[in-house]
């Protein structure tokens, strides 16, 4: 559908915050607004009430994930780190050699995952410590739904992993370098974005007699890096290409089924993030545009105007879904509030 | 001009001396700051918070051909760094002694994330004076090196007579016509001639010694590597050169390693430079021939089991 008339604004609904250095991760820990910088600090903390809390130095911080509780860091200091709303931050786990923690995975359940390199460590709630050894770099982390086995996106396919039992991970195969994983929130299909500009998924077999099948989902102009899925689970929205891709995965998934387009502009999406209670996406742009787009009518508002330099770089709805948080590359930052 | 990143790539076999190399352009002061990715952690003395490591994984990219493989390790490590902006002026990446140099290069033209912020400034290679000879005969990797350099470091001479040393140097030289050569011990050069060479920019790309072009200039018939210079007397016709080398990049994009050329195009006021490795391909119209120089059509091929008579008949065909 082609709008005549340009896109609605929230614009003025928008507290822009400074966080000083490209925003790696934008959550709510405890309900509290959180950026995760890759200077190394987290910014916690309402508009005019915030505090920036060191956690990486300068080493710089390089991968987070969030849960409802709290925000989970891993920095080019070999630490990974957890903070709550209240910002004492508690460290994890520390390598050694101070290696980068390349990919991190936290569960609502408390399992945190991250990986250095070949080696993947699992820390359950009660902290006890799980370590494998693959036979390539781990690019990518998640859990499943209840945080006993975790995905790890590899060359070559997927390992599924349950660190707590002695059994090998099972290894899902498909040619080619996999990225980013995610798991859809029944745990029945594994998808991974890849370096050959294609997303794969994987519907694991519901019962002993069925095999994996396989789902291509192919045609980015770009590497799609940021995956969300929608409330109840049936659909995907993607990033990677000058619209926002929403796969179907309704019954069996996307296989022999078209995507659905919203959000078409003369720049990519770099970010996606699903309403936590609507087919609304917030979708980000390289162009620091920002849209909410309602799947159901095409309807579109934006919400950040085109900023040279400023590509968005994380997006985060709190738990109502009344307040949405953005994270750009050259640190320029804001919290929308939906009039309500 | 471009903000990308420069990023310069430190080959050479193993004891060559590249980390000797390495340490001295961090310790020197000169007043850049650079982040470096290492295949090893802890044999650099200098405290860097950007000092990353490297598991030097390679990606083969579609069906497995050498011309389409990168290395996954540098994506997701420039990746990260980019977001560290401001932290750095430049990137080293070292590569082990056992490292193919393609994977490398290619990672800054196949993938579009590196591509758009970091450019490929040189390849570097540091050569033992001593062991070159015996390891050229039995470890590819060594040859490899030489092949893809847009600069040699042919260090440790004090170890070596000036003979030997000129017959090292002439085995470079059979592989490698088009690199800037430096003789030094302890890799002691100005670090210059290293960093910030734009070997890959086709603004400034090669340098060609005019004599190693020379027809007839070639040794070494033995080497399964080998390079191959020719050079035109004037104009080619760019509607018979570019069907021309597409195609022989893509027929042969497996045995050549490196091309490179700077050649007259017929009614072009600007010189034509390109520049290749294996399979890709890059070249643009850049700045007008002076009134001084002479129009000529120049062009290296560096590769394995490349039939000379047949590029070289090629090649003259496209002549205007």
């Amino acid at each position: 559908m082609i709008s005549l008339a340009p896109p609605a604004s929230l614009t003025q609904h928008v507290t822009p915050l400074d966080a000083g250095s490209h925003v790696i991760a934008a959550a709510w820990p405890g309900g509290v607004p959180a950026l995760a910088l890759a200077g190394g600090a987290v910014m916690l903390g309402l508009p005019g009430l915030q505090r920036r809390i060191d956690i990486h130095g300068g080493a710089g911080l390089l991968v987070a994930a969030s849960t409802p509780g709290r925000l989970v860091t891993g920095g080019g200091d070999g630490r990974v780190c957890s903070l709550g709303a209240t910002g004492e931050p508690a460290e994890i786990h520390r390598d050694p050699k101070g290696s980068w923690i390349d990919a991190l995975a936290a569960s609502p359940t408390g399992s945190v995952a991250w990986s250095i390199g070949k080696r993947v460590t699992a820390c359950d709630d009660k902290g006890r410590l799980k370590t494998i050894e693959l036979s390539s770099t781990a690019q990518g982390l998640a859990w499943f739904p209840k945080g006993y086995r975790l995905a790890i996106a590899r060359y070559n396919g997927a390992s599924l992993w349950f660190p707590n039992t002695q059994t090998l991970p099972e290894f899902l195969e498909w040619k080619g370098a996999h990225l980013d994983v995610s798991i859809s929130a029944d745990g029945r299909f594994v998808v991974t974005s890849m370096q050959e500009l294609a997303l794969h998924g994987w519907r694991l077999p519901a019962k002993p007699t069925e095999k994996v099948a396989h789902m291509r989902m192919s045609g980015y102009p770009a590497k799609s890096r940021s995956f969300s899925w929608s409330h109840d689970g049936m659909w995907l929205a993607t990033s990677g290409a000058d619209a926002v891709i929403i796969w179907p995965f309704q019954g069996d998934g996307p296989m022999g089924k078209a995507p659905r387009e919203c959000g078409v502009r003369r720049a990519r999406v770099s970010q996606v993030t699903f309403h936590p209670g609507a087919y609304v996406i917030a979708a980000g742009y390289d162009d620091g545009c920002i849209m909410l787009l309602r799947m159901t009518d095409a309807s579109e508002l934006v919400a950040r105007h085109a900023t040279r330099g400023s590509a968005i770089t994380a997006l985060g709805w709190d738990k109502t879904g009344r307040h949405l948080l953005f994270g750009c590359e050259d640190g320029a930052a804001g919290l929308l509030a939906l009039p309500t | 001009m471009t903000d990308k990143i420069p990023v310069t790539v430190l080959t050479g076999y193993l004891g060559a001396g590249k980390t000797t190399l390495l340490n001295r352009i961090l310790s020197e002061p000169h007043g850049k700051r650079y982040a470096v990715i290492v295949n090893e952690f802890g044999e650099i003395g200098i405290d860097n918070d950007l000092v990353v490591g490297a598991d030097e994984e390679v990606f083969e990219m579609n069906n497995g051909c050498i011309c389409c493989t990168v290395r996954g390790d540098l994506i997701r490590i420039i990746d990260g760094l980019m977001k560290r902006k401001g932290k750095f002026d430049a990137i080293i990446v070292e590569t082990t002694g056992l490292a193919d140099p393609a994977p490398v290069a290619q990672t800054f033209f196949m993938d579009q994330d590196v591509g758009d912020r970091a450019r490929l400034d040189a390849v570097v290679t540091v050569a033992d004076a001593k062991w070159l000879t015996e390891r050229l005969k039995d470890a590819p990797e060594a040859k490899n090196q030489i092949a893809f350099a847009d600069v040699i470091i042919l260090n440790k001479t004090d170890l070596v007579t000036p003979a030997e040393l000129d017959a090292v140097e002439a085995t470079i030289r059979a592989i490698n016509p088009a690199a800037k050569l430096h003789r030094t011990t302890k890799c002691a050069l100005p670090i210059a001639d290293v960093l910030d060479r734009n070997a890959f920019d086709l603004d400034r790309i090669l340098d060609i010694e005019p004599d190693f072009l020379e027809e007839g200039h070639h040794h070494h018939h033995a080497e399964d590597i080998r390079s191959m210079s020719f050079e035109i007397r004037g104009d080619v016709d760019p509607d018979k050169f570019m069907p021309w080398i597409q195609d022989l990049t893509q027929v042969k994009g497996g045995d050549i390693l490196r091309c490179k050329g700077i050649l007259a195009f017929r009614n072009e006021p600007k010189r034509f430079v390109f520049q290749g490795v294996h399979m890709i391909l890059d070249g643009d119209l850049q700045r007008d021939w002076r009134k001084d120089e002479t129009r000529v059509s120049r062009a290296v091929f560096i590769g394995r089991n490349l039939d000379r008579e047949e590029i070289r008949k090629g090649f003259f065909a496209t002549a205007a």
